[in-house]
């Protein structure tokens, strides 16, 4: 008798399941013709790949007040993978509408005539973001290739008891730093102000851009490559020097180690962008309210510069069959002031466009005993200096990986591995056949 | 005689063109499989590997990137890398400790429960086996975290440094594959009729002499055929590395062969070059594990 009834549910289910599937099958012709023939009146679907925290809350605020444009968030993993995917569906023809892109791979997109231009459509957009910024989207030519969202001006974050416990001040030089590098080290052999990343090429350009380098650059119809700069080079060899000497770690930031060692006040600073209160926040828990921000040390006392670490922008595929829809939609998302309030309140973004930065009044609550958080961080936004990113920006951060990897493990020349992302970088280009000046 | 002979061919012959298409019939859906899953793809990437992008001017904006024609000048590149070859090296190395060790362990293992006085066995052979069923990238973080100054309950060692870190990826394989190999080798052993081991008793061998002379000569074909999965496994490796390689600054994006692949194809985006290395390294182990197999082809089979 079990068995029979048994049997049935089976039967049962398994008709269920067809006569479902079936239902499915017929609806689908139906429904395409329906959207054929009301094609010009029916809602615009786009699917948008991001990586932002809750993005899906965000775009359903858009959704509801715009029925004729309905957007899809498929929520990606971020960085290098995300490009490359992207990339891949590119080329396979099927990418989504609206991309989130980092804006050194913005280049190698437009490189793969993957993204379209929207210089029509953002014209008005475009008084709502500072100049540094507006240049990163537009490579500096006549087309427009992404709306930025958001920026990564850099600064010092530090631990404010950790300082006062080892006796050291704020360094307000790179010279400073060192200095305290080697006081902190020598009172507890342990214990590092800080450490060299060989895996965030990301951070070491932003920290080669304070610096004044310019990695690429195009004058007339060629790229001039100068990954291996005065200023990058006297970054590296910097570095290096006190990875060589010992007071400064080499341990790669993002790692559970690194985690550890911030989580126990084993590592005092971290050189990092202006949305490093939420990875703080959530790789270093028990330190809150410890951390303090100021600006980047200088090369020359009296100066005030910064670099950019990260930041992307809002890109439209070129084989997007809704163009026009699509850069409305990334036009309110990162200048509508709605919208720029739930990026940063829902998305922990820190705007590109001025509007948005003025929008910050709240200090994270990581930084709760820093009342003034934002302001230090747009005063320090407004001295950060990009520069143009190249078209092979992978294969230069990939080398910087292999390289500093090695240099760091070795103890051996900083700006030797400069020189060989330098190689890597113009030995691609060359190799692709881009035109290269002397 | 002769009249009977020809029939006999005639009817033979009859017979083959009556069974006409039936043989094809039967190999059909292997084929069309074979062709859709394995012969294009291979194919694609033999095409791929002959390609590349040629850009003009500053490559920004339409057009300015095409694909052309490349002859075989990837496979010249693929073939003039140093680090191509470096990679092979480090495998080679990293092969040589995992086959020795794995298999080695795998067999002493398999003796050891195969032996009439074990107690226990049921217990021991699945806690051997069990790793095989944790997932690699699993098992490689886990390992990976053990290895880990700072976090490793087994002390303040740097196990992924320079020196280190190649014994420490050879220990996640051995840890995952010895359970999978020993239980080939066991299952085989429970095969051979105990009369053998009775008749060597009553000549009064001991168990390590039945072991040595019996049962591992035996064992020679089996051996033999996890040497060359192992081979193939090895020549693979790709799990291990990639995964451990964002905790530590000492395995590089081209470590093995598979991953210069990787990063060709993904991370600096060239499918073409990374189609013909791939090409190269599908040829080098097609060479390694046909070479090791006609080595002892007879030893193992008996075949002459």
């Amino acid at each position: 008798m079990r068995v029979n009834r048994l049997a049935l549910a089976a039967v049962a289910i398994l008709t269920a399941a067809l006569s479902t599937a079936c239902s499915g099958g017929s609806d689908e012709p139906s429904g395409e013709a329906a959207s054929q023939s009301a094609a010009p009146a029916g809602p615009v679907k786009l699917t948008y790949w991001t990586w932002v925290p809750n993005m899906d809350k965000i775009v359903a605020v858009w959704n509801q007040a715009h029925p004729d444009i309905q957007v899809t968030v498929s929520k990606q993993a971020g960085g290098d993978d995300a490009a490359a995917k992207f990339l891949t569906a590119a080329k396979a023809g099927n990418p989504p509408d609206l991309v989130q892109a980092e804006y050194q791979m913005l280049p190698s997109f437009v490189a793969a005539d993957a993204v379209a231009d929207l210089k029509a459509e953002t014209a008005q957009a475009k008084a709502e973001f500072g100049e540094g910024v507006w240049g990163l989207v537009t490579l500096g030519t006549d087309a427009v290739y992404a709306v930025p969202q958001d920026s990564g001006p850099m600064m010092l974050y530090y631990r404010k008891d950790l300082f006062e416990k080892y006796g050291i001040e704020v360094p307000k030089t790179w010279d400073e730093y060192a200095e305290a590098a080697r006081t902190v080290h020598k009172k507890d052999p342990k214990v590092f102000l800080g450490t060299f990343s060989s895996k965030d090429p990301g951070w070491f350009a932003g920290l080669s851009q304070q610096a004044g380098a310019q990695w690429w650059s195009i004058s007339g119809d060629a790229w001039r490559v100068a990954v291996n700069d005065e200023a990058t080079t006297k970054v590296a060899s910097y570095w290096g020097g006190l990875v060589k000497e010992g007071v400064i770690d080499g341990m790669p930031y993002f790692t559970p180690e690194w985690n550890k060692a911030l989580n126990d006040g084993k590592l005092l600073t971290w050189p990092s962008a202006v949305w490093g209160p939420g990875v703080l926040s959530s790789n270093a828990p028990k330190a809150a309210g410890k951390w303090a921000v100021a600006p980047l040390p200088q090369w020359n006392a009296g100066e005030n510069h910064s670099g950019f670490w990260g930041g992307s922008s809002t890109a439209v595929a070129a084989k997007s069959p809704n163009k026009a829809a699509a850069a409305t939609f990334a036009t309110w998302l990162n200048t509508d002031p709605q919208a720029l309030g739930l990026l940063i309140k829902e998305g922990a973004v820190y705007p590109a466009s001025a509007k948005g930065a003025a929008l910050m009044t709240e200090a994270p609550d990581y930084f709760s005993n820093q009342p003034d958080f934002w302001k230090q961080a747009a005063d320090i936004g407004a001295t950060a200096r990009g520069f143009t990113f190249g078209p092979n920006v992978n294969v230069t951060y990939n080398a910087y990986r292999d390289a500093f990897d090695k240099a760091v493990a070795d103890k051996s020349d900083f700006a030797a591995a400069v020189q060989g992302m330098q190689d890597a970088t113009v030995a691609d280009m060359r190799k692709s056949g881009f035109t290269l000046a002397q | 005689m002769r009249s009977t002979k020809t029939g006999a061919r005639a009817g033979r012959a009859g017979h083959a063109g009556r069974a006409g298409a039936v043989p094809y019939l039967f190999l059909a859906p292997a084929m069309a499989l074979f062709t859709l899953f394995m012969a294009l793809p291979i194919g694609y990437t033999i095409y791929l590997s002959l390609r590349r992008t040629r850009v003009s001017g500053l490559g920004l904006g339409k057009g300015a990137r095409t694909e052309v024609f490349a002859g075989l000048a990837n496979y010249a590149a693929a073939v003039g890398d140093g680090e191509l070859w470096a990679g092979w090296l480090r495998v080679l190395g990293y092969g040589a400790l995992v086959l020795a060790l794995m298999l080695g362990l795998a067999l002493v293992f398999a003796l050891m429960l195969d032996t009439a006085h074990v107690r226990l066995a049921r217990l021991t052979r699945i806690s051997i086996f069990l790793p095989y069923a944790v997932p690699g990238v699993a098992a490689t973080l886990m390992w990976g975290f053990l290895y880990l100054p700072s976090l490793s309950p087994l002390g303040e060692h740097s196990f992924l440094s320079a020196d280190l870190v190649t014994f420490s990826m050879a220990n996640v394989a051995v840890w995952g594959g010895t359970g999978f190999n020993m239980l080939v080798l066991y299952t085989n052993l429970r095969a051979v009729p105990r009369e053998y081991y009775e008749a060597a008793r009553i000549d009064g061998a001991s168990e390590l002499g039945i072991a040595l002379r019996i049962k591992i000569p035996i064992l020679v074909p089996s051996i033999t055929l996890t040497t060359v999965f192992s081979v193939i496994a090895t020549v693979q490796v790709f799990t291990e590395p990639t995964t451990l390689r964002p905790l530590t600054n000492t395995i590089s994006s081209t470590w093995s062969p598979l991953m210069k692949v990787y990063r060709d194809a993904f991370v600096t985006g060239d499918l073409y070059s990374a189609a013909a290395t791939s090409i190269v390294i599908a040829g080098i182990s097609l060479v390694l594990s046909f070479g090791f197999l006609r080595v002892v082809k007879n030893h193992a089979f008996g075949e002459s």
